[in-house]
């Protein structure tokens, strides 16, 4: 179980751009949930993936996994646990090297790495088959270097590459944002069907309410860096998307945001 | 002939630091200034023990170590401490300049009637011997100092060849190449760096010590100008081998540092002013660097003119 307790996190503090990204999150995610982050922009739902996977140190608060404390680990160690995806497909793998390479970084994630050889003609075969599993016929370019790859495919090796050992937190932060619609959906196809096989607990963000309603069993709605909703159960089974516009509608309401920015999230999310 | 041979092994011993500049220059685009004091530090190392009596082995192995420390300082003014990587090779660039004199005791020390790697492998050779290579006659002494270099800086190069194929060395390149993307996977990249950038400066120091022992002197002023000197190899390299292939890269800046010496050595024999060669170095890594942005450019520029014919 992934435990969030009374998280803050303030940018800049005591100066003229302070941000109040976390005000005080609070939430406990069960093994094998898989959740879907909602919220507009700037309502902090990259700041919680980063606050747990420890790219900077929170104010106050405390975060475990699986009764793992990761407060106060730093990032490269809390690797062991987590997988990630991030929204920009240059940032999950590294582009002057081959997708072997690539691959097989990622297959001693939070490992010791020592001085045996990275790549081995037993290790290529390993990696054949998953590779291929992802049809997009790069089974036969492991020796290429990968940022020759189109996004979509970087993505869907990155996404690949998180859970190439099992997570036991898949972190993916608008992971198909930058996809065209096309490759988004298949990258969507993908994560459905490795989420699903290993039954991994998953943080995912996004904008697109369609995938909030077709996806996983829980939704998040964050708001001023606070939970506004948190919906689970048969509620999330019977959500639709008109259902959670509504929901919007409702945290604009109480907030008396104005009508443009209402206007923007419709825009935005429909 | 023997200015030819001369040129071959002083390249060769400089592609010690070519390859040194090449981890942190290429591997982390880290232009590191240690280089400058710790090609000295290494020199200063490696003169101070032979003269004491050490062996000339022991001694290299020091200098190289001695190297090491001054990159480990380096690295860490610039990943704990936050300095920008410019200032944290000034620092130590400039405080190793102290360290230096005080090594040496003095600056300069000559090492032609000691026992030097070099001379140990010239003893090899039978005295005053020429062999006679395409009708021109070389000391047989300096083919072996030759041999002993190549052999040497071989070596080194095959062995960072397969460091950087084990799974340390292939996260150290990715630390490199996208350092959120290996954090993501695990890697302290702070450490990773510290350590490229100590392994660099050892190698660097390696290079010193071996150019030392083959001047027969070491000189507290060596090391004015070899960042720049490391950073043309590195290019030259780069443009002989066109491929990402660490292999292949490691072995065009040992190639490229050869090639830059014989230049060098052709020029002077053309009647260069030596106190020109700095400046002209400088040129070259100046244009080298800026080339292959303007060679773009100019090559978007005419596809655009296509275009525009075409639609004309
Ligand atoms: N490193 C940072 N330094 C300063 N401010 C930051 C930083 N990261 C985020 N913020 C600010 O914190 C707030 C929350 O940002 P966050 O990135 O979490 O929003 P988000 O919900 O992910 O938005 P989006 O949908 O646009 O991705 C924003 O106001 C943002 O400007
Ligand atoms: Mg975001």
């Amino acid at each position: 179980m992934l435990k969030i307790k009374r998280v803050y996190k303030t940018f800049n503090p005591d100066s003229a751009n302070e941000v109040r990204a976390l005000q005080g999150i609070s939430v406990n995610i069960n093994l094998g949930d898989f959740v879907c982050v909602l919220g507009t922009n700037g309502s902090g739902k990259s700041t919680l993936l980063n606050a747990v996977a420890g790219t900077f140190p929170i104010d106050k608060g405390f975060i475990s996994l699986n009764d793992i404390f990761l407060t106060k680990m730093p990032e490269h160690q809390r690797a062991r646990y987590i997988g990630r995806v991030f929204q920009n497909p240059f940032s999950g793998t590294a582009p002057d090297m081959t997708i072997a390479e690539n691959i097989a970084l990622a297959s001693s994630r939070g490992m010791k790495r020592g001085l045996s050889f990275a790549l081995s003609a037993n290790k290529m075969e390993e990696f054949i088959e998953p590779v291929s599993d992802l049809n997009m016929n790069l089974e036969d370019r492991l020796n290429e270097p990968i940022g020759k790859l189109s996004g979509g495919q970087r993505q869907a090796l990155t996404l690949l590459m998180a859970t190439w050992i099992k997570p036991e937190l898949l972190l993916l932060d608008e992971h198909t944002a930058a996809l065209d619609p096309k490759t988004a959906g298949k990258v969507i196809e993908l994560t459905k069907k490795i989420v699903e096989k290993d039954q991994l607990t998953t943080l995912m963000v996004t904008h697109s309410m369609q995938q909030a309603v077709n996806l996983g069993n829980r939704i998040l709605m964050l708001h001023n860096g606070k939970i506004a909703y948190d919906i689970q159960g048969s509620d999330k089974k019977h959500m639709r998307v008109n259902d959670l516009l509504a929901l919007f509608d409702e945290v604009r309401r109480k907030e008396q945001v104005d009508e443009s920015v209402a206007h923007m999230i419709k825009e935005q999310y429909i | 002939m023997s200015i030819l041979i001369g040129s071959l092994t002083i390249g060769l011993i400089l592609a010690l630091l070519a390859l040194g500049v090449f981890i942190t220059f290429k591997i982390f685009d880290f232009p590191d200034l240690t280089t400058e004091g710790s090609i000295t530090f290494g020199a200063a190392i490696a003169a101070i023990l032979i003269v004491k009596g050490y062996s000339p082995a022991t001694a290299t192995l020091f200098a190289f170590l001695g190297g090491c420390l001054a990159g480990l300082v380096t690295g860490i003014l610039h990943a704990v401490f936050k300095l920008n990587g410019l200032l944290s090779g000034i620092l130590v660039m400039t405080a190793l300049y102290s360290v230096n004199l005080h090594v040496m005791g003095r600056s300069n020390i000559p090492l032609l009637s000691e026992l030097t790697l070099i001379s140990h492998f010239e003893s090899y050779a039978e005295a005053d011997k020429d062999i006679n290579i395409m009708g021109w006659l070389v000391p047989q002494k300096d083919l072996f100092v030759l041999g002993f270099v190549l052999v040497f800086t071989a070596l080194i190069g095959s062995l960072l060849n397969i460091f950087f194929k084990t799974n340390l060395g292939v996260a150290m390149r990715a630390a490199g190449n996208n350092a959120q993307m290996i954090r993501a996977l695990g890697v302290n990249t702070k450490a990773y760096m510290i350590f490229a950038i100590a392994l660099s400066n050892g190698l660097i120091a390696l290079s010193g010590s071996l150019l030392a022992q083959f001047q027969g002197f070491a000189d507290v002023q060596m090391g004015i100008g070899m960042v720049v000197w490391g950073l043309a190899s590195v290019i030259i390299g780069e443009a002989l081998i066109n491929t990402r292939s660490v292999g292949f890269l490691i072995f065009g800046a040992i190639m490229g540092s050869v090639l830059f010496r014989l230049l060098v050595a052709v020029a002077l024999q053309w009647g260069m002013d030596p106190n020109d060669l700095k400046l002209i170095t400088a040129i070259f890594v100046f244009i080298a660097l800026i080339l292959p942005g303007l060679l773009n450019k100019a090559e978007n520029r005419k596809k655009l003119k296509k275009l525009q014919h075409a639609e004309d």
